[in-house]
């Protein structure tokens, strides 16, 4: 499922303010991350300078980024790159899940969420993914999404019907994501092919991050899940 | 969203770089603009019947000064631009109420000569807080000689303000002004001493405040030590036994997650609620935490909606004990260290979007699936009763449905649907 545009190693740039987290990654993404196309980490930073700095003249394909850090966190490495690289990916890589933060970091711009007790397979197919310009749901973040959109009674109506609301189709896909399913399965179980998961779930991607319900803003500080 | 790199600096007054009591510089960090257009407004306000002194005098008393030491450099030029506009600005605030009425003009001319006096005293105690600051002594703000001589020279200034405003301005017998001249010194003891009256204060918040903090430290430095590091401490005996370092860790995790980000958790900040009452989702993420515990492995449950447990005449609580014994199964027979287990409540409004559901009242589903060896469900053992009896017979007595999808090597997925009718939802 790898675009065919992307050649060669995929650049990847850390931010973690943990040096043993970054060392660990590094060398599970350089040892484990076997596929194509390859995986190279090009560099690190522990802090959010260091890591705006480092990403503008590295220019990386994609960014892990930890979503806590003691000088704003991930929110505020996005908001300082992607305003002047566009063209950077992030995924958002955490040990907190915590709806507000997961919530925060995607509608920031993020293009994936994972927790870090991922495994080097799975990350490395995660940052792949993101390259190749999909989005990336852990089943947690499936199931934050399928809440802050869910239709509870007392909840405002949708302004805009065409961010505010999933489609039928893509609460299916967001379902099964939740229940563990990889896409291939996905596929399977919906008599859709890979590709048109992808798109369901780019679009689910696409309206996390503008739609304007307040739900999306309200619900993540309302609820904090474990 | 909320960016917060682009907040404001509180509003303190410069304690370097400054010309008088540094409130204009202050407020032009606050404000992010040139301090000289600050400076200006001032000015100008001051022609506003003297507004702009008042102000910079209001801003004077009661806005702290900065407490980090920060090294500015002021140009020769700047400062003299400074002196130039502070002359201008007295001088129109003085010019503009002595031109208006003639009486004005002789309250302003002994009160100026006191607020001048009180203005040497209060420079005195910022001077006082920035050596409290610099040396960390809490002691006297009265120290040296120079000191005691300008917080001297200054209630002198301040005296004979207000003597000459009362001899210039009032005609009145002996006893009238007895009891002026007592209210007079009052109100230049008020006076003089405003900066001590309003640092009172201050210190009695920040006291507090610093109580609170230190109680607030104490509070997690005892939770790390009774949790993390009991837990970090077994760790290290069991490391011969990668398991149970597996089971203890993950357990760890979980209850540390629960402090800080769980309902009644540290992290919700002020407020803490009592625990709420049980609903499914605490009750499926205890037996999903006890499954971990026993049985040494992950699992994940994502929960979307959630329904309070004891609605339904103890069905769901059935569910949750089906959905735990699922699990179980997972965890003996699956041959994996994660179980996904996914829930969902479904309220009887959107059903339209279910096609199997059609009923008014609210659905539950839980999803509970390994990636683990699998089975032929045609073909289980007389002996293992845990599905059947467990899961099949509970979900039949509560109105339940089961279906099962496993086939071997293909993992196992176990799916539990119950209906809660819709008029015992509201209870």
């Amino acid at each position: 499922m790898s675009e065919p545009a992307v050649t060669g190693a995929i650049k990847v740039f850390l931010v973690d303010d943990h040096g043993l987290f970054r060392a660990g990654v590094r060398a599970e993404l350089e040892r484990g991350a076997a596929g194509d196309p390859p995986i190279e980490v090009a560099g690190e930073a522990g802090s959010v300078d260091e890591a705006v700095a480092g990403i503008g003249h590295l220019k990386p394909d994609v960014v892990l980024l930890d979503v806590h850090m003691p000088d704003g966190g991930g929110a505020a490495v996005l908001a300082r790159v992607r305003p002047v690289q566009p063209e950077v990916v992030f995924l958002a890589l955490s040990v907190s899940d915590a709806a507000e933060d997961v919530i925060a970091v995607i509608r920031a711009g993020a293009r994936g969420y994972v927790t870090k007790t991922i495994s080097a397979r799975e990350l490395g197919d995660a940052v792949r993914r993101v390259r190749a310009g999909d989005a990336v749901f852990s089943p947690r973040l499936a199931g934050f999404v399928l809440d802050a959109f869910s239709d509870r009674p007392g909840a405002a109506p949708a302004v805009d019907p065409e961010l505010d609301l999933l489609t039928r189709r893509e609460r299916d896909v967001l379902r099964l994501l939740a229940r563990g399913y990889a896409y291939k399965e996905i596929a399977g179980e919906l008599f859709i092919s890979v590709k048109t998961v992808e798109t369901h779930v780019s679009s689910v991607l696409r309206k996390t991050q503008l739609s304007n319900r307040y739900e999306l803003s309200r619900w993540a500080s309302d609820r904090r899940l474990v | 969203m909320t960016s917060p790199a682009t907040r404001a600096a509180p509003l303190a007054r410069r304690r370097s770089g400054r010309l008088l009591a540094g409130v204009a510089g202050g407020v032009a960090d606050h404000l992010g603009v040139n301090v000289l257009w600050v400076r200006v407004a001032f000015v100008v306000l001051a022609a506003a019947n003297g507004a702009g002194v008042i102000a910079y005098g209001l801003l004077w008393v009661f806005v702290r000064q900065e407490a980090a030491d920060v090294t500015r450099q002021v140009t020769v030029k700047e400062r003299q631009q400074a002196m130039g506009l502070a002359a201008l600005g007295l001088g129109i605030g003085l010019a503009g109420a002595a031109l208006q009425n003639q009486v004005v003009g002789w309250i302003v001319g002994p009160l100026g000569v006191a607020a001048l006096g009180a203005a040497v005293v209060w420079r005195e105690a910022d001077e006082a807080q920035r050596r409290r600051w610099t040396s960390g002594a809490r002691s006297g703000f009265l120290g040296g000689r120079t000191a005691l001589l300008r917080v001297v020279a200054g209630g002198i200034f301040v005296a004979a303000g207000i003597t000459v405003f009362l001899l210039g301005n009032l005609d009145l017998g002996q006893l009238q002004f007895g009891v002026l001249a007592v209210l007079a010194t009052l109100v230049g003891v008020a006076v003089l001493t405003v900066p001590w009256w309003v640092r009172l204060a201050r210190d009695f918040g920040e006291e507090r405040r610093q109580r609170i903090v230190t109680a607030e430290r104490a509070e997690i430095a005892a939770h790390l030590h009774d949790s993390v590091l009991q837990t970090l401490a077994l760790i290290q005996k069991q490391s011969h036994d990668p398991r149970e370092v597996q089971r203890l860790a993950r357990g760890q995790e979980r209850e540390l997650r629960n402090w800080l980000y769980g309902p009644s958790g540290y992290g919700r900040g002020g407020e803490r609620p009592g625990p709420p009452g049980e609903t499914l989702a605490t009750a499926l993420q205890a037996a999903a935490a006890e499954v971990e515990d026993t049985y040494a492995i992950t699992v994940n449950p994502v929960i979307v909606g959630d329904h309070p447990l004891d609605d339904a005449e103890g069905d769901l609580r059935a569910l949750v004990l089906a959905a735990r014994e699922a699990m179980v199964n997972a965890a003996k027979h699956a041959g994996v260290d994660e179980v996904s287990v996914y829930a969902e409540v479904e309220s009887g409004s959107d059903g339209s979007d279910d096609p199997e559901g059609g009923a008014e009242g609210t659905e539950v589903h839980v999803f509970v699936r390994d990636r683990g060896k699998g089975f032929d469900p045609d073909a289980v053992s007389e002996d293992r009763h845990g599905l059947a009896d467990s899961v099949h017979g509970r979900m039949g007595r509560h109105g339940g449905r089961v279906r099962l999808r496993s086939a071997p090597g293909e993992g196992t997925e176990v799916h539990l649907e119950m209906t809660i009718d819709a008029e015992r939802e509201d209870a």
